[in-house]
């Protein structure tokens, strides 16, 4: 009898255990607002398998992700990066040792009106255009109408990258440029304006939107923005995006970077507008 | 209890008084805390708009801030000028008055004094439901069918302007205009019409020299209001103006707004930011501004509900 009590005793505090095992799941994610999409959407996905897991996603930017991680104030960074040196010494002096996961491609098409005869444009030319030199498409061997030149947000992630991959850190001083707050904004005015160039997720290309192919400076090559280009690594308005963990992970923070990698997670990584790692079957 | 069978009778309506006294305290109690509640949240978020706000002077100075002619939140360092976005919103608030205004008056005036009682109600019901339609439903019709009307009349590169948020305001805030002002030419007593006509005055006479200066507290309460309807919108303006955070001081260019700045960029905004507070002083800017006008578009329409 007494055994039996015991064991019942026993049992109770095993499952009270788990119990609060359970309940203390917790995941924390922070940084880039470029990889919070991505991060959001999966974390969605991830807490349906796993109900027990509290999961955090913030943003903030890849540096304050990166800072995060250093201070072990966050479980997994989301970076728009790599870590710099700087951030890797103080890692270090710290005793946290950053394991750089890629997860997505971050690829930006440039988009006109498909009445547009303008077949292909230079990083310098869009630059032109972004800051208001160059206000007219005759200027660039097309018609004459001004150019309604459209951005994102500047809060946004995809504005963020083309900041600096094409404008070179310059801002959108373009006068009368149109700023809109979703990509899918950006697609609807560009393919209902004759005059009008802007910049979207490759994942939002669509039959009204007519892509240029782009090129760094004028000697080319010029690359047509596709899956196979960016996975390639010649199309040149794209970057990875990362997830950074403290060491190789274990764990929840392990099932959640597998799950990101999974087909699962990559048909997820395109269902945002990015384009994944590998090619994936539908 | 009308009749009186002995004590247990008596009981009963002893009981019975004491539950109407309680059900009237009860019914002081739900009312009275109903209203606290509201009290309160208003003040509650006064005070957190404030305390969001506040902090961006630390990156910037007030009048740096409100004069500011550069809004660039994501630079290093940001510049975090609202002087465009006051400029816009002010541009696209009293073009939208222009329309409201004639339009809302006129719609007051044909409902209350032209015509025939049978159609009042069902106008009166129609201009209603105009304010019920979601601004967000006034934004995509814009979108789809006036901002590429506007493009093919005026010749824009883009339809995407000034004038477009403010015509689609105009008609948003025109409902507000026309019901405050049909209440107020409602109020006007029937005798002093009677009077006009009985001097010979005819029909437009009175409603120009009798009904409207008689009505004109509730007409400007209505325009103040209006305002501040037009001022407040959002979804609708952040849709059809382009969101260009460079003023032009021009109708047919694209302008940016307090309010649709605060909707392109909270979302993504990394909270405790100076971008972040400047978004919160920017919503402070804009609740002292309609504050102000909803305080003396009241203090208006009072005055009418005392004298007319």
């Amino acid at each position: 009898m007494r055994t039996g009590v015991k064991l019942a005793v026993g049992a109770l505090f095993v499952v009270a255990a788990l119990g609060l095992a359970g309940v203390a799941q917790s995941l924390v994610i922070k940084g880039s607002t470029t990889v919070l999409p991505i991060a959001q959407l999966i974390a969605e996905e991830f807490a349906a398998i796993h109900p027990a897991a509290v999961i955090s996603v913030q943003g903030g930017g890849s540096g304050t992700g990166i800072a995060a991680l250093i201070d072990r104030t966050t479980h997994i960074a989301i970076s728009s990066r790599a870590m710099k040196p700087s951030e890797w010494a103080k890692a270090v002096a710290n005793k946290v040792y950053p394991y750089h996961w890629f997860v997505a491609n971050d690829a930006i098409a440039v988009v006109v009106h498909p009445t547009n005869p303008i077949s292909r444009i230079t990083f310098a030319q869009l630059r032109a255009i972004y800051t208001g030199e160059i206000r007219n498409w005759k200027d660039l061997g097309g018609r004459d109408q001004p150019i309604v030149v459209v951005s994102r947000d500047t809060a946004s992630g995809t504005f963020e990258s083309f900041k600096e991959l094409v404008l070179e850190n310059k801002e959108v001083t373009a006068p009368a440029a149109l700023f809109q707050p979703s990509n899918g904004a950006v697609a609807e005015t560009v393919g209902r304006t004759p005059g009008a160039i802007g910049y979207i997720g490759l994942g939002y290309l669509n039959p009204t939107l007519k892509a240029l192919p782009v090129a760094r400076d004028a000697a080319g090559p010029f690359v047509e923005a596709t899956r196979d280009t960016v996975v390639a690594g010649i199309y040149p308005i794209a970057r990875p995006l990362f997830m950074i963990t403290d060491g190789f992970p274990t764990g929840l923070v392990l099932e959640f970077i597998m799950f990101v990698l999974s087909d699962q997670g990559q048909r997820t990584v395109e269902e945002a507008g990015f384009v994944a790692i590998r090619r994936i079957g539908g | 209890m009308t009749e009186n069978h002995g004590r247990a009778p008596a009981v009963a309506s002893w009981v019975g008084r004491r539950w109407g006294r309680a059900r009237e305290w009860i019914a002081r109690g739900v009312t009275w805390g109903c209203a606290s509640v509201s009290l309160l949240a208003l003040g509650l978020i006064t005070v957190y708009l404030f305390c969001e706000g506040v902090p961006v002077f630390r990156t910037v100075d007030p009048l740096a801030f409100l004069g500011g002619k550069a809004w660039f939140p994501t630079s290093e360092p940001p510049s975090l000028g609202i002087l465009p976005m006051i400029l816009g919103s002010g541009l696209v608030t009293m073009v939208a008055l222009a329309v409201a205004v004639p339009f809302g008056v006129a719609t007051a005036l044909f409902i209350g004094e032209v015509v025939p009682t049978v159609f009042r109600n069902p106008l009166k019901v129609a201009v209603e439901l105009l304010a019920g339609i979601p601004s967000v439903v006034y934004g995509f019709f814009g979108l789809v069918i006036v901002v590429p009307w506007l493009e093919a009349l005026l010749g824009l590169p883009t339809g995407q302007t000034a004038l477009t948020a403010a015509l689609l305001l105009g008609v948003m805030a025109l409902p507000t205009v026309a019901s405050l002002t049909e209440d107020a030419v409602a109020a006007v007593p029937n005798a002093w019409r009677e009077a006009a006509f009985a001097l010979g005055a005819t029909h437009w006479q009175t409603m120009r020299t009798v009904v409207v200066p008689a009505a004109r507290s509730g007409l400007l309460a209505g325009v103040l209001l209006g305002m501040g309807r037009a001022v407040g919108e959002t979804m609708t303006v952040l849709m059809v103006s382009g969101n260009s955070p460079r003023f032009l001081p021009s109708l047919t260019s694209p302008t940016r707004t307090l309010t649709a700045t605060i909707a392109l960029e909270m979302a993504e905004t990394p909270v405790g930011s100076p971008h972040y507070h400047a978004l919160f002083a920017v919503g402070t800017v804009l609740f002292v501004f309609t504050l102000l006008l909803n305080v003396v578009g009241d203090m208006v329409g009072h005055r009418l509900g005392r004298h007319g």
